[in-house]
Formats: C-alpha cells, sequence, structure tokens
C-alpha cells in the first residue's frame, strides 16, 4: 500500500516536472526578448546586453530551465515585464481572493451535492432522479457564462437583488455586503461542480449497489436505509473522495471563466491580461501555480482510487 | 433501461429494483430509431446546423451593420427592425448570432475532426504496435491530458497568437489526448479477443487485423464518444473567445459576443445581449448531449455517465 501511494508520488512528481517543461518551453518560443522589452524600445545595445547578463538570458536554455524552476520552488516567480513589479507581489491578493472563492464554492457545493446524489441513488428512477438527472446532465452540457447568465437574469434581473458585477476587495465590509459581494460567482461555480458531483457521486454509490454482497444482503432481508447507509456507503467512500478531488480539479478551470464573467479580482483576470500583454513571465509563474494545483488535485483523486480499491492495490 | 422486461429476472425483492437502472441491458446494436428526447435533440441540431449554413443570407443585416444608423445607442432593447435589440456597438444581434453560428460550430466540428483523426489513428496504432511504442506514446500523452485544457489553451494563444486555424489546431491537439486514450483502451480491448488471435494464428497481416476485426469493432462506441467530444470541443472553443484569446473581433462568434457584451449586465439595462449568444451554445451542446444519451441508451449503456 505504502510502496503504491509513494510510487504514485513519484509519478506525480515526474508530471510536476513535465508540466513545467510545457509551460517553460512552450512560453520560450515566444518572439521577442524579456531585457528588450523590460527596457523599452529606447535602451542601447549595451544595456540590453547588460540586463541580459542580469536577468540569466545569456546562459543556454537547459540552464536558464534550471534556474527558473530553482526560483519557483523556493517563492521566487521573477519580475512581470509589463509592469516591472515583482509577481508575488502582483499575485498575493489576487491569489487570496480566487481561493477564498474556490473554498467558499467547494464548502457549500460539495456536502449539498454529495447529499442530492446519494438521494438520487436510493431511489433510482424516481421523478426525483429524473428530474435531477435531467437538470445535472444539462448544465453539464451548458457553457459556465450560460448558467452565471441565467442566475443574473434571476437575481439581478427579476428579483433585483443586487449588482452582476463584482467590484473592488473585501477589504472592509459588512457580513451582508460580503455574501452579497460573493453570491453570485459562488453560486455559479456551485452548479458548474455540483452537476457533474450529483451524477458522479450517484453512479459510485449505484456501482457498489450492484455488486453481489449488495444483492446478498438484500435477499437475506437487511432493510433499504441500512443497506445504503451501513453496506453501501461505506465501500463507495473512496470512490466518492475521488470524485470529489476531481471536481476540484474541475473547479480550477472553472473558476477563470467565472472570475471574467463577474469581473472578479483573482487570479484568472490576471492570467488573462498577461496573455494579452505577452508577459511571460507571469504566465510561467501563474500557469504553473494553476497546474499544480490541478495536479495535486489529480494525484489526491488516484490515491483515493487506489486506496479504496483492494483490486487497484494488488493487481493481478 | 429502455426495456425493463429483459432484466425481471435479475431482480431481487427489493422496492423499486435498485441498481438495474446501469446494467446493460442488450448488446450494441447498429440500426437507431430515436425517442422522443431524442428526436428534440435532432430537431435542435437541424435548426442550427442550418442557421450555421445559410445565417449569413438569412440574416436582416451584415455581420458588423448598424439596424438603425441614425439613432446610434449601445444595447437597445429589442424592437421592431431588430427582434433582439442591439449590442455594444449597436450592431444587430440577431444578425450577429446568425453570422456567429457558422464560426462557432465549424471551428468546432474542425477542430473535432482533428482531434479524431490524429487520436484514432495513433490510438488504434499504439495497440496494435509493440509494447515498447506504446509505453513512450503513453507517457507522452499523459503528460499533456494532466494539464488542465483551459491552460493549455493559453499558453499556446500566448505563444503564437490568437486566430482561427490556431484555434482549430490547438483544440484539436488537446483534444486529441483524449481521443488516443479512449481508441487505444478501445484497441487493447479488442487486441487480446480470441477472434484476434485466431486471425493472427492464421497468419493475417496487421493491416487485415486493423481493418477487419478492429475498426468494426471499435466503431460504434467511437462515433458515440465523438458527439461527446464534440460538445466539449464547443465548451473548450468558446470558453477560449469568451476569455478574448479565440475569435477576435468584429467577427461574429457565440463565445466573444457573450464576452463584447458582458458591459449590458453592468448598469443592469438588458439580458438579451449576454443571454442570446449564451443560450444559443447551450441549446447546441445540451441537444448533442440528447442524441449522444438517446444512440447510447439505444446501444447498452448510457454514455452521458461518463461526463
Amino acid at each position: 500500500m505504502l510502496s503504491l501511494i509513494l510510487r504514485r508520488l513519484g509519478i506525480g512528481l515526474i508530471t510536476v516536472l513535465a508540466v513545467s517543461i510545457i509551460i517553460f518551453f512552450g512560453t520560450k518560443i515566444l518572439p521577442g526578448d524579456a531585457a528588450q522589452i523590460r527596457l523599452g524600445q529606447e535602451a542601447t545595445e549595451a544595456n540590453v546586453a547588460a540586463m541580459r547578463e542580469r536577468l540569466g538570458l545569456d546562459q543556454p536554455v537547459p540552464m536558464q530551465y534550471l534556474n527558473w524552476l530553482g526560483d519557483f520552488m523556493t517563492g521566487d516567480l521573477g519580475t512581470s515585464l509589463a509592469s516591472d513589479v515583482p509577481i508575488v507581489n502582483l499575485i498575493s491578493d489576487r491569489y487570496k481572493n480566487t481561493v477564498i472563492v474556490s473554498a467558499l464554492t467547494a464548502l457549500i457545493a460539495v456536502p449539498v451535492s454529495l447529499l442530492l446524489g446519494i438521494m438520487a441513488a436510493m431511489f433510482p428512477g424516481s421523478i426525483y432522479d429524473r428530474i435531477l438527472t435531467f437538470v445535472s446532465v444539462s448544465l453539464v452540457a451548458a457553457p459556465e457564462f450560460f448558467t452565471a447568465t441565467l442566475l443574473v437574469l434571476i437575481f439581478v434581473f427579476a428579483l433585483g437583488w443586487g449588482n452582476a458585477v463584482v467590484v473592488g476587495s473585501i477589504e472592509g465590509k459588512g457580513f451582508f455586503e460580503l455574501i452579497a459581494h460573493f453570491a453570485l460567482p459562488v453560486t455559479t461555480l456551485g452548479f458548474v461542480i455540483a452537476s457533474q458531483l450529483i451524477r458522479m457521486s450517484r453512479a459510485a454509490v449505484l456501482n457498489v449497489m450492484n455488486s453481489p454482497y449488495i444483492e446478498m444482503a438484500i435477499l437475506k432481508g437487511v432493510p433499504k436505509k441500512r443497506i445504503i447507509f451501513r453496506h453501501a456507503l461505506l465501500n463507495a467512500i473512496g470512490p466518492i473522495v475521488n470524485v470529489i478531488a476531481l471536481n476540484l480539479a474541475y473547479l480550477v478551470t472553472g473558476v477563470i471563466v467565472v472570475e471574467i464573467y463577474f469581473g472578479y479580482p483573482g487570479l484568472a483576470t490576471l492570467i488573462v491580461q498577461a496573455v494579452q500583454t505577452r508577459d511571460f513571465v507571469l504566465i510561467q509563474g501563474l500557469g504553473m501555480i494553476f497546474c499544480l494545483t490541478y495536479v495535486i488535485l489529480m494525484l489526491i483523486a488516484d490515491i483515493a482510487a487506489f486506496a479504496s480499491n483492494p483490486r487497484l492495490r494488488h493487481p493481478k | 433501461m429502455s426495456n425493463p422486461s429483459n432484466t425481471e429476472h435479475f431482480v431481487a425483492p427489493f422496492e423499486e429494483g435498485v441498481a438495474f437502472e446501469e446494467l446493460q441491458d442488450a448488446p450494441p446494436r447498429t440500426g437507431y430509431r430515436p425517442s422522443l428526447t431524442g428526436w428534440i435533440g435532432i430537431a435542435v441540431v437541424t435548426f442550427w446546423a442550418v442557421i450555421a449554413l445559410a445565417g449569413p443570407w438569412l440574416a436582416p443585416y451584415g455581420e458588423n451593420a448598424l439596424p438603425f444608423p441614425d439613432a446610434y445607442e449601445e444595447f437597445q432593447v429589442p424592437q421592431a427592425g431588430a427582434p433582439l435589440g442591439t449590442d455594444v456597438a449597436d450592431r444587430d444581434i440577431l444578425s450577429r448570432i446568425m453570422y456567429g453560428a457558422g464560426r462557432t460550430i465549424g471551428i468546432s466540428l474542425a477542430a473535432t475532426l482533428l482531434a479524431y483523426t490524429l487520436g484514432v489513428v495513433l490510438g488504434i496504432g499504439a495497440a496494435v504496435s509493440g509494447p515498447k511504442v506504446d509505453m513512450v506514446m503513453s507517457r507522452i500523452n499523459d503528460a499533456f491530458l494532466s494539464l488542465p485544457t483551459i491552460m493549455l489553451g493559453l499558453v499556446v494563444v500566448a505563444a503564437i497568437g490568437s486566430s482561427i486555424p490556431v484555434l482549430i489546431a490547438t483544440a484539436g491537439l488537446i483534444y486529441a489526448t483524449v481521443v488516443f486514450r479512449l481508441a487505444r483502451a478501445i484497441g487493447m480491448e479488442i487486441m487480446v479477443m480470441d477472434f484476434v488471435e485466431a486471425a493472427k494464428a492464421r497468419g493475417e497481416g496487421r493491416w487485415w487485423i486493423i481493418t477487419r476485426e478492429i475498426w468494426p469493432n471499435a466503431r460504434m462506441p467511437l462515433i458515440t464518444d465523438f458527439g461527446l467530444r464534440l460538445i466539449y470541443v464547443i465548451l473548450f472553443t468558446s470558453s477560449l473567445s469568451f476569455l478574448g484569446l479565440g475569435v477576435q473581433p468584429p467577427q461574429a462568434d457565440w463565445g466573444s459576443m457573450v464576452r463584447e457584451n458582458l458591459g449590458a449586465l453592468q448598469y443592469g439595462q438588458s439580458i438579451v445581449p449576454v443571454l442570446a449568444p449564451a443560450l444559443s451554445i447551450a441549446t447546441l451542446t445540451v441537444a448533442i448531449n440528447l442524441i449522444v444519451d438517446d444512440v447510447s441508451a439505444h446501444g447498452g449503456g448510457r454514455l452521458s455517465g461518463r461526463m
């Protein structure tokens, strides 16, 4: 068991290295020279050469990669090309904002959708199950900005509650102001991951319900509630943890569109700006943060799947 | 699922017969008769296909024409002459949706076709090649699969800029990784079947095995998956356009239309400029999903379980 987890961690580490290579060399093929961009058009050749030396751009590319990776691991993300500010300063506030909105979404959406999913698995084929399945299948296939627009239509246009756009930071606001601040982005993201979570947790429980030992329990006359909570759910916990981690990974990408939609001051707005201004030092830093979060969540999902399934733990 | 009487003998004495929902009750069949939801999906997809092909001729105004050139005002409400109102630059929204249909659907379809061509050829190739080739191809594929798709898209767009061919190639390559994995898995599964061993024992060549043994068996699951992949590609390309990194203005595209008109929400002016393109994407993808679900329910298992 332990050796398997260690092996999986090793694979995770290799993945992270591969990711860093893709991001570094992917942005390296950009036209333009970081030293030239930072100094502007009027810089003399000697100045540019000096700057190149200071930034380490005169070294061979593999050396640059190793330096960049080393700096990244010690928390130094470099200096933005567009604004000449250390990237760590640029992202610290926004990082906090993105984490707050994602964590809030996870805290609310995960328990609610697990409950809905398990209830759907308890009454498969019922009206409740059918409606829930229809709604979640439709939401899975619809883009995030459609869900956002529907919510704006209902809450802002029909009910007249507050504003569709998030403005400014969260500092110095009262409790109710904060709720209004986060309500729409969090609800949108909540719907986006809930539609997946409901379907997947329902499938996970139903999958367990298909196994012979449950049929045995049914045949010997164990009450339904007991079957679900004592027999099925305990064995579904592993797959459900897997499902949660997978959906938090979806959250990482969903948050980009939702932040832009509501003008939320998080990392996503920053990365889109970075791409538009071709600030590739910033893209490298932010890309690594997003990808690392994603890879770590996927890793947790994998380990949960391993830990919960003896057949995967002891492959034939 | 479609025919409960087939599973009757399985049902334990348990209220509502738990869990048999998910059981496959028949081997895949090739003839397809749509159910009601299937017909609804087909009707909506046909509608959008017609708009995509004939949009520029059906549209009341040009892509960037002003319906009311004498009274310039952004985000005008729906009225005679502009049934869906006007957008951020006072252009007719209905016309732009009609022009955008062809672009949005065309780009996504081209990208999905590219993803399928690459993914199926390489995936089946990996399945029939030796373990070494397979190992190398799969590891490279896994590295790309382990990245969030939107992030990969952002890096590519940052590196080489945004244009329609770049958008198609990016989406095609990114989703080829998913298709590769599926095609390889299906190919592998078929490769260990007895009839393939029999063919090998008869001394058939690799090409014969691919075309006569693997392809006929891999065809149906791959075709149903195509619909599912098309949905993801539509969502991916319109999300990139929404972020301002896909189709560039003034060209109309549903995703970028949502972005351009976001200002309409700010002061509670009108929601139509944002709702119309978002609803167009949603109806299209949900309709494709209905068809996919219906086809796969007909063939045994519900494919949307994979979403």
